[in-house]
């Protein structure tokens, strides 16, 4: 289906983004890569009065590193996260991410921004940004606010974004010594949505896993923390035994709703399977590990 | 506010200037103001891949860019890269070996074989397909394709065809 119609307004600088943004009224959008927006305008999901094109604006990019830190652009793209050196040596499981999110040719126009502001609960870099323990950086015309990526989901696309607000950039910590981290999905062709996915992160002594953060996409109506599942490896090693522990701990942490991939059972089967996945990769020594 | 807007660009070489509504995606663009037939709206919402075009040097989904955002871009279609002639090894390999049927998504299924190409001289058939995942064919079953994409990969690197 084509469009509806609307006005379309290009931003300059972020004062400029603000300001027509705010001419424009509550009806407007954003736009800034417009790999979800646009489709979703074809589908007539909706019908904004304008679009106010945010992707020239320069205070929205770069990849860069302050105190610990990785600093990630708003504006950057699937692929130039994919090839940043900066972001491969100290958030390792962004640039694992990469290749499954969609295909090259949506890769190239969808950002890391964008991605968390359409919060689809089957998409990546939610969960992994919820994985790694990243902070949302929302500004507002008149200012800044900082909001863990744990508490920036709180449902079915939707997120803690004031209607004022934007995502100016995401704040990674880096990667510590010993860390790995791992993601892995299962789709039905390789790009699309996941029916589920895993994103992990935890220190490893020996074979043990320390302070494991286990999130899950494609299985509820946000990434899903896996709390008993963590806290059934936490700490030991993660022998067969402890495997199937935080494998049956999987049905107190999530609740999958049906949806066309599945019934609820097959998604927590699904999920079940992907944590021993992971879990074979962290201890195995395939994930991908920190410089 | 306006939901028309004038744009310029460069398309397949030539600088163009036209107005457009802000709703249109490229390919719509491409096809009803330029003419430019060669470029297909299969799904359009970027699914299919049959829309795919380069802006700015990469590949792309046209039906999922409006043509209102590229004011400035360097557009290029299959009519431009078969004019140059830089796909002319991929196209007549697609030929012989009858990976084109219907023909719909073979524009997409070139740019974005010609972009695996460009950054990797000799891809896997995994990577060849893990690349193309993202074009639907409907005729073919792929294996053609691959298999078009894997001799050209090796006729480039000067190795003998399998």
């Amino acid at each position: 289906m084509k469009a509806p119609p609307f006005a379309y307004l290009r931003a300059t600088s972020l004062d400029d983004a603000f300001r027509l943004w705010s001419a424009a009224g509550p009806e407007a959008k954003l736009l800034a890569g417009g790999q979800s927006l646009i489709a979703t305008l074809a589908f007539r999901l909706s019908e904004p009065s304008a679009l106010i094109d945010i992707s020239r604006v320069p205070e929205l990019g770069g990849i860069t590193e302050a105190g610990g830190a990785i600093r990630i652009g708003a504006l950057v793209t699937h692929a130039q996260l994919g090839a940043s050196e900066l972001v491969r040596r100290h958030v390792p499981l962004l640039a694992e991410a990469v290749p499954l999110i969609a295909h090259a040719a949506v890769r190239n126009r969808g950002t890391f921004g964008g991605s968390l502001a359409f919060a689809d609960p089957a998409a990546e870099l939610p969960a992994c940004c919820v994985a790694l323990d990243a902070t949302v950086i929302a500004r507002t015309r008149s200012g800044e606010r900082r909001i863990p990526a744990a508490q920036f989901f709180t449902g079915l696309y939707t997120t803690a974004l004031a209607a004022d607000e934007l995502i100016a950039a995401v704040e990674l910590p880096q990667a510590r010594p010993g860390e790995r981290s791992t993601i892995i999905e299962l789709a039905r062709r390789s790009g699309d949505y996941a029916m589920a996915g895993i994103a992990v992160r935890a220190k490893i002594a020996g074979s043990t896993l320390v302070e494991p953060n286990v999130v899950f996409f494609g299985v509820g109506d946000r990434p899903i923390s896996a709390g008993r599942a963590a806290s059934a490896l936490a700490g030991k090693p993660a022998a067969p035994a402890t495997v199937a522990e935080a494998q049956a701990a999987l049905g107190g942490d999530l609740d999958p709703p049906a949806d066309q991939h599945g019934t609820p059972e097959m998604k927590l089967h699904l999920a079940r399977v992907l944590l021993a996945r992971a879990l074979d990769r962290l201890i195995g020594h395939a994930g991908a590990r920190a410089a | 506010m306006s939901t028309t807007l004038d744009i310029a660009m460069t398309v397949n070489g030539e600088r163009i200037a036209r107005r457009v509504e802000a709703r249109q995606h490229l390919i719509d663009f491409l096809r009803l103001d330029l003419g430019l037939m060669g470029s297909h709206a299969g799904c359009e919402h970027g699914l299919c891949g049959a829309c795919t075009v380069r802006v700015d040097g990469r590949i792309v989904r046209g039906c999922l860019v409006l043509a209102a955002a590229l004011d400035g871009a360097t557009v290029e279609t299959i009519e431009g890269v078969s004019d140059t002639g830089e796909i002319r090894d991929l196209q007549n390999a697609f030929i012989a070996r009858n990976a084109c049927q219907c023909g719909y998504c073979t524009p997409g299924m070139l740019l974005t074989a010609a972009d695996l190409l460009a950054s990797k001289a000799e891809p896997t058939r995994e990577e060849i397909r893990e690349h193309l995942s993202g074009n639907y064919c409907r005729c073919t079953g792929y294996h053609a394709i691959v298999d078009a994409v894997e001799a050209v990969a090796r006729q480039r690197n000067g190795k003998a065809q399998p």
